[in-house]
């Protein structure tokens, strides 16, 4: 997604603002739709949201930053998670996780430089039985090895059109 | 409507769709059947038909419990028994369409077995497993379609919210009193007691919450029954309204389940387009709705102060208790907060009654317990056993045991607030109380199973760093005594471990569980003491042989390719490593390059296995020292 023009963050953030009233328990929900919609939360956003609900940006921040679903940077093009659960990390996660990192060249956490590809870990998406666990722009791979990372990157890139389709809904 | 006429239009459908004389075909697609590729056999099912002119139903299901044979689709074509098939390819699907669907030979090769008694076929009932299962929560789930709310309420569903609106709320609560039922969240509150304090409890107006923030890493039951059958959770929850008196409710599902997020949000809207839910519901004066919470990612928020402090818009950060959330919860008003299992169990106790519930389990532990296999064990799945059967008849009985010959070596129980237990305790019944004994919890239900290829002191360093990381951050001993806690166990899984870490580790740990206000803090060293209790040599050979006798800390293990075993003309190694470290040596034996490994593993996967010439060693002295780099020769250098 890379960066995003401030008009868009603008013209989204306050489209999500509309769904909302001004009550403090929305707050998560918005950051939650904000960065559904923007893949981050941009500083402008926080600030348009923090107006809203009339309460101190500090405490919109210090929200965004507790969770760990909420990003403060832009994300990669794609997303890559890959499960640190204790059924994948005792079948090997930890060196899938290495693969990755060497495979895209960027440490986890990161996006690697030409924007392409984010690479993030995930406590546990639930799907132990078929652990090692990767997630990929919403889509689970099972059983995945150190040696699937080339052709899931393969995969990732034949579906390249239709991923707008089939990410997580908005509320 | 009332509820005769939703009932018979519901059986209405559930029978037309079963006495078609078309074919139905089910396809399990909870999130485990997707993560096997359940989406892909389901689109060319419906190509194939599409294209072939078949006239068929199919009906997306959630999840039998049988992760380990998925996808799995099951057949009913009239004449046959219902059939279930196990590891469904795209080529099996075709091919069962050619087969049996326009064919009659059923594919028997398949079969995990029929789902009917029947002349032709064992049915998958007859397994070994299900000697040890029964089956109440799980009952529904992969059989129905859990966004079709016909289906459950043909199979009984919401029956029993009729029942309970027909009773007083001091009856129903008394009913569940008399159950025995506990709470399934983990700590196993008995849960008859919370809805009377709670229905006791002085403020207006009453909340209600389903915790469905299933954090564990480990545990996926309760996503399993929210993808599979959301509605036995809405009518359990619309019971449990009705007994304590609240006029509304939350249901929280965390972020990283989005399917179950999905689904349960489709079931509230039928189950309030029915009238189950909402305004006067089926026209008895009482009214309930719910709203759906996504949970943004935080562990602690499955602690369920901290799960309010997040519904109210802001840090899930706990809060000390008394007061319980029953007098003092959401915004300050009495508040039930109960697990996904123990309110969808609700339905059954208020149909079947209290003394059929209390008559399954133990003593003080009753009902069925729902447990999530995985790790290394045969049938990773849902498991549903009455509780008090033992370890060894969970993981063998219903497990099938260790993959690959090996040697069971401990289950993880209870995600990282939980333990190990070792393979020398498995005749442990598995209810609230023995468990808690032994040192671990029952916690949501995750049994992680591990094997000789596994080190315990790594799998503790493992679960201290995932608490250490979900620490809120506002309890000192929590914050920085579970940092320390990974410092040291960090050193030890380096080879930098010094033995009187170890006291201090116990001194740290019992630091830590007094000094923490919530369950994540007070129970975060359990992996730790529990390990070191049952493993202690683990840790002793990894102070001070420096070896992992597992064979997994990295830097405490090598690489090797034994010479002898090298086919010398065979270049898989070389070509799979990842960092060009495998180089041809003396004779063309391959040879790798120690300073350059990055012990990913990825070679050992490659060398054909009936050369099988590559091996791990530990410690690093049991290099030869003739392959390592001449110009370095210091020793211990990973």
């Amino acid at each position: 997604m890379g960066q995003i023009m401030d008009e868009v963050i603008e013209d989204e953030t306050a489209f999500v603002l509309r769904l909302y009233s001004g009550e403090r328990k929305n707050l998560v929900p918005i950051l939650q739709d904000v960065c559904d919609r923007l893949g981050y939360l941009p500083r402008a956003a926080m600030e348009r949201i923090a107006e809203h609900l009339a309460i101190n940006r500090g405490e919109v921040y210090s929200a965004a930053t507790f969770y760990n679903q909420f990003r403060l940077s832009p994300p990669g093009r794609h997303t890559v998670k890959v499960c640190m659960g204790t059924a994948c990390h005792i079948k090997g996660g930890q060196l899938i996780l290495e693969a990755w990192e060497r495979e895209l060249d960027v440490d986890v956490g990161g996006v690697t430089r030409d924007g392409q590809f984010g690479l993030e870990r995930v406590a546990c998406v639930g799907c132990c039985a078929m652990a090692p666990i990767v997630v990929c722009d919403d889509v689970v791979h099972g059983r995945t090895r150190p040696t699937t990372v080339k052709g899931i990157i393969t995969n990732l890139n034949e579906r390249e059109h239709d991923i707008r389709g089939d990410s997580g809904q908005g509320d | 409507m009332i509820f005769e006429e939703i009932r018979d239009r519901a059986i209405r459908e559930w029978e037309g769709l079963r006495n078609s004389g078309r074919p139905l075909i089910l396809i399990g697609t909870a999130t485990c059947g997707r993560a096997a590729g359940a989406m892909e056999v389901l689109e060319r099912i419906e190509r194939e038909l599409g294209e072939r002119g078949i006239d068929a139903d199919v009906v997306q299901v959630g999840c039998m419990g049988h992760c380990y044979a998925e996808p799995l689709i099951a057949i009913a074509k009239p004449g046959y028994p219902p059939i279930l098939y196990g590891y469904v390819t795209q080529g099996t699907a075709s091919q069962l369409i050619e087969n049996f669907i326009l064919g009659d030979d059923p594919c028997l090769e398949f079969a995990l077995g029929a789902l009917e008694e029947n002349e032709l076929i064992p049915t998958i009932f007859d397994m070994p497993r299900f000697r040890y299962e029964r089956r109440i929560l799980l009952e529904r789930c992969g059989f129905i379609d859990p966004q079709n709310i016909d289906h459950y309420i043909a199979n009984g569903g919401y029956s029993a919210l009729v029942k309970a609106l027909e009773m007083t709320s001091d009856e129903v609560i008394e009913g569940v009193r008399r159950s025995g039922l506990r709470g399934r969240g983990g700590a196993g509150f008995p849960t008859g007691e919370k809805f009377g304090i709670c229905r006791e409890a002085e403020g207006e107006p009453k909340y209600l919450i389903c915790n469905g923030d299933e954090g564990d890493p480990g545990a996926f039951m309760d996503r399993a029954i929210l993808e599979s059958d959301p509605q036995s959770v809405i009518e359990g929850m619309t019971i449990a309204a009705y007994a304590v008196g609240a006029l509304h409710g939350y249901i929280y599902v965390r972020a990283e389940y989005p399917l179950a997020v999905e689904r349960v949000r489709f079931a509230l809207r039928q189950a309030e387009g029915l009238g189950l839910l909402g305004q006067d519901i089926l026209g008895s004066g009482f009214s309930f709705g719910i709203e759906l919470v996504r949970g943004s990612g935080a562990f602690v928020c499955g602690e369920e102060t901290a799960l309010i402090a997040s519904i109210e818009g802001g840090r899930g950060v706990p809060h000390p208790r008394p007061p319980f959330p029953a007098t003092s919860g959401l915004w300050g008003k009495p508040t039930l907060i109960n697990n996904v299992k123990t309110l969808s169990i609700i339905p059954h106790i208020i149909s079947k009654g209290a003394d059929w519930y209390s008559s399954i389990g133990t003593e003080k532990s009753k009902g069925t317990a729902v447990f999530a296999l995985a790790g290394k064990v045969i049938n990773t799945g849902l498991a549903e056993v009455p509780m008090g059967t033992t370890l060894r008849d969970i993981i063998y009985g219903v497990g099938g045991g260790i993959p690959g010959g090996k040697r069971f070596k401990a289950v993880q129980i209870g995600g990282p607030s939980g333990g190990f237990l070792p393979e020398s305790m498995p005749d442990i019944p598995v209810d609230f109380d023995s468990l808690t004994e032994a040192g671990v919890m029952m916690g949501s239900g995750g049994m992680v199973i591990l094997d000789e290829d596994n080190c315990m002191v790594e799998a503790a360093r493992y679960l201290l760093d995932f608490t250490q990381r979900e620490s809120c951050g506002k309890c000192t001993m929590c914050r920085l005594g579970t940092k320390q806690m990974l410092n040291i166990l960090e050193d030890i899984t380096n080879g930098e471990g010094r033995l009187e870490d170890l006291g201090l580790l116990m001194e740290l740990a019992q630091d830590v569980r007094d000094g923490s206000l919530c369950g994540l803090g007070r129970t975060a060293p359990n992996p730790v003491l529990t390990s070191l209790s049952y493993f202690r040599d683990e840790y002793e050979a990894h102070i001070i042989e420096k070896r992992c006798p597992a064979l997994v800390c990295e830097k405490l293990i090598s690489y090797y390719i034994l010479p002898e075993r090298c086919e010398r003309s065979c270049d898989a190694c070389v070509g799979s490593c990842s960092v060009e470290a495998i180089y041809a040596g003396k004779g063309g034996v391959k040879v790798i390059d120690q300073e350059k490994c990055v012990k990913c593993g990825i070679c050992l996967d490659s060398c054909p296995p009936q050369y099988s010439a590559i091996v791990k060693l530990s410690p690093l002295s049991l290099v030869p020292p003739e392959e390592k780099k001449p110009e370095k020769s210091e020793e211990g250098d990973g």
